[in-house]
């Protein structure tokens, strides 16, 4: 990958960062849409792939970001992804904060919450529903395993680190894939 | 607890960290046991174990996150670390967030290069991939159960899913069509709940 593609890279994750309602998984399926579909730059399994190793390791769910840089351009696409998606966002942040310090619960606060938190579920689920079909594609049986997944992480407080791993298990062993 | 001068509006006698490399490895900590999330583990740390916030401090800070851009547990990080510490406090708390775990997601990256294509380790990151997009969805779910008492605004939510999700539309495409019509009829909204008398 040449500098200008870094570059390239690094301008649409900062142009995503300030788009980013609602955390950067909800970024994840214009991320695909640009890598794989536009640019060519990875395959939709190195996309998925990069999704579920970072939701199975710990630590904040942005670090698919990280990842899908690495695949990419190594570490300086990581870099790149990375710097790029998380730069813009905190510095909005950082600012925006010290000026909430001055004025509390402004009516259009107020407004842009209310119309906007839907919509970031709107983004979130679109991510979740990228990564489900990416994942199992027609098969049923991953797709049960999906359904089941969403019930128990709603419903229990069980540490997702166990469903992941029967995820795992299940498909190294065959019952599900 | 007298260390710092920092920009600390607590009342008195709430703990604070001593410094920043506290700060850092309390956020190094708290990350690593967030397995596909680390907002309740950061919840846990910083308002039950450590105390250096309140619920409602904590409340108050996430909700102010969710509404910026950017990922929320790095928004929280930003905005607890410059309470204490100035800008270098968002910095030790979003790179203890940050450093610890990135090296743990890059080993398993580098571990997996080679054997991404064993058939081995294609089902089983099938199954893993499963259970992730199930686990992302659950999280959208509990998100628009929270809503509850609002559930027309969910209508936003369906649009922007339908045009990201399923019709792969560009983000910002649907959001400059969405996002202007959601916060106009919501501002429209409040201001009718607001104003006492009328009736309609």
């Amino acid at each position: 990958m040449n500098t200008t593609q870094l570059l390239e890279l690094f301008l649409h994750f900062a142009s995503l960062s300030l788009l980013a309602i609602g955390g950067a998984l909800g970024m994840a399926p214009e991320m695909r849409r640009f890598l794989v579909d536009e640019q060519h730059w990875i395959s939709d399994l190195q996309f998925t792939d990069a999704v579920v190793i970072a939701q199975a390791a710990p630590g904040p769910n942005i670090l698919f970001v990280t990842l899908l840089g690495w695949q990419v351009a190594g570490p300086l696409g990581a870099v790149a992804t990375t710097v790029g998606l998380m730069l813009p966002s905190s510095l909005a942040t950082w600012w925006g904060w010290r000026l909430k310090r001055a004025r509390e619960d402004a009516p259009l606060v107020h407004a842009i919450r209310l119309g906007l938190s839907p919509i970031a579920i709107g983004l979130t689920a679109s991510a979740g529903w990228v990564v489900a079909a990416g994942s199992n594609r027609s098969d049923w049986r991953l797709w049960l395993l999906t359904a089941i997944s969403v019930v128990v992480v709603m419903r229990t407080r069980l540490n997702m680190l166990w469903l992941i791993g029967a995820g795992a298990a299940l498909g190294a062993l065959g019952v599900v894939g | 607890m007298s260390a710092g001068t920092g920009l600390d509006r607590d009342p008195d006698g709430q703990p604070r960290p001593g410094s920043l490399h506290e700060l850092f490895w309390v956020f190094t900590s708290l990350a690593l046991r967030g397995f596909g999330g680390v907002l309740p583990w950061a919840q846990r740390a910083l308002v039950e174990e450590r105390r250096w916030l309140t619920r409602e401090q904590f409340v108050e800070t996430l909700a102010f996150g969710q509404l910026l851009p950017g990922p929320n547990i790095c928004n929280v990080a930003i905005m607890v670390g410059d309470k204490w510490f100035g800008w270098r406090g968002s910095l030790a708390a979003l790179g203890g967030l940050m450093c610890v775990p990135m090296a743990i997601v890059l080993l398993a990256a580098v571990l997996y290069g080679p054997v991404a294509d064993e058939p081995i380790v294609r089902r089983a990151l099938a199954g893993m991939g499963a259970v992730a997009g199930g686990m992302i969805l659950a999280t959208a779910g509990k998100l628009a159960l929270a809503q509850r008492g609002r559930w027309r605004w969910l209508g936003f939510g369906v649009l922007a899913f339908l045009g990201v999700g399923v019709l792969h539309l560009k983000v910002i495409t649907v959001l400059a069509a969405l996002a202007p019509l959601a916060v106009v009829s919501a501002w429209i909204a409040q201001r009718r709940a607001a104003q006492p008398g009328s009736s309609s």
